[in-house]
């Protein structure tokens, strides 16, 4: 910093925060250092409009760049897609747990699921369903799904299962979804939000299990 | 002000919300690409990495701190993201890059025939900078990115920052002058 070393140590110091004071960038207290400096400092306020100079060509430069196609946002979000679900936090997001339930099916099951209207409207349907469970059980919050209280049982769902049988299961079964996928495809569902006496809890496993077109493994979750 | 803040959809992209990903996306994506373009200077290649660094931050969402902005998070990862290309680039194209960025300006009949255009003239020599001077230049003008939050970016301390940019307008002198544009400085 020949030039600089020339000069006297709090000048070039001065100096050398002009472009972030152009830029706006600066601390309060570094950009009262820098007015002060150019209102008793010809040669530094000279300079300073140089830098104004660089900084105003550089945005045009960079305006004038263009943006990218739409190219960009489709590849980013069919590696998104392509990706096994980023791991949930507590919160408990209803909807994008059943699309995203929905989703993991077989193309075939999908394909039998019709037109995006029909996904809709059981998706709808299955949300409709968690929230009846939840005003049943006395809570506006819908969040309750995962609350502690209820028994839970982990279950995998028939490849061949069609989203409306899923939605049936869960709404005879009084169940909601409130984890997964996770690991070998496997959901973990709640039956109740308040407790069952254990006999009942049993039974009604047993009766789930019964239903070997849409369940293929369920076992109770300790 | 912005609705909601980078670091809310930051925090809903970890729970695995597409819509906050679109939406971060949509903020950003243009200064991000133009960052990695001006280093790369390959439009595809730039919207590949711009791909890239989003999809970073989808997978290492949960993992920010928010010590910084997200938009500096964002302009880290791109440019390693950016240096990682060119390296991967045949050595006769970074030759041939290099080459450009010595060139001696005052050859190019486009730039004499630019001298009664001086801001036109700025933006050519700007564009003939070095990678690592046209990077610092981008970040504090254009970027708006203070000394601490560029030294967070590349990853060097805040003095050599301050030195990094008196080096990089230096040069710039050099260019204007070599092209007949003298501006008393430095």
């Amino acid at each position: 910093m020949m030039s600089l070393n020339r000069e006297a140590p709090e000048r070039q110091d001065i100096e050398a925060l002009l472009p972030w004071h152009a830029a706006g960038t600066l601390s309060r207290r570094d950009s009262d250092r820098v007015e002060q400096a150019l209102a008793s400092d010809r040669e530094l306020a000279r300079r300073y409009e140089l830098v104004r100079e660089e900084l105003n060509e550089t945005i045009h430069l960079n305006e004038t760049l263009g943006a990218p196609s739409a190219r960009a946002m489709e590849k980013l979000f069919a590696s998104i897609d392509a990706e096994a679900p980023v791991a949930k936090k507590a919160s408990f997001n209803v909807m994008g747990r059943l699309v995203e339930l929905m989703s993991s099916f077989s193309p075939r099951t999908l394909a039998y699921a019709g037109t995006a209207a029909a996904i809709v409207l059981m998706v709808q349907a299955a949300v409709l369903t968690t929230m009846v469970v939840n005003t049943q059980s006395g809570s506006s919050n819908i969040k309750l799904a995962s609350h502690d209280t209820g028994q839970r049982a982990v279950v995998r769902f028939s490849a061949n299962a069609s989203l409306a049988d899923v939605t049936r299961f869960l709404d005879v079964n009084q169940a909601a979804v409130v984890l997964g996928p996770i690991r070998g495809g496997l959901y973990e569902i709640q039956l109740a939000a308040s407790p069952l006496p254990e006999g009942e809890f049993t039974r009604a496993i047993q009766r789930m299990k019964t239903e070997s077109r849409i369940v293929e493994f369920i076992a109770i979750k300790n | 002000m912005q609705s909601t803040s980078d670091d809310v959809l930051i925090g809903r992209i970890a729970t695995g919300d597409r819509l906050a990903m679109q939406v971060l996306f949509a903020r950003h994506h243009v200064r991000v690409y133009r960052f990695v373009l001006r280093l790369v200077r390959d439009e595809s290649v730039a919207e590949d990495l711009i791909s890239e660094v989003f999809l970073d931050v989808w997978r290492q969402a949960g993992r920010f701190e928010g010590r910084s902005q997200v938009s500096t998070w964002l302009l880290a990862i791109a440019r390693f993201k950016a240096l990682s290309a060119l390296r991967r680039r045949p050595d006769e194209e970074l030759d041939d890059e290099a080459a450009e960025a010595i060139e001696d300006p005052s050859d190019d009949p486009e730039v004499v025939l630019d001298k009664k255009d001086k801001s036109a003239a700025i933006r050519k020599c700007l564009a003939k900078l070095s990678a690592e001077h046209r990077e610092i230049i981008d970040l504090v003008y254009y970027h708006e990115k203070s000394v601490e939050e560029v030294a967070q970016i590349v990853g060097i301390p805040e003095n050599t920052v301050k030195t990094r940019m008196f080096y990089a307008r230096k040069r710039l002198a050099e260019l204007l002058k070599a092209a007949g544009i003298e501006r008393g400085w430095p």
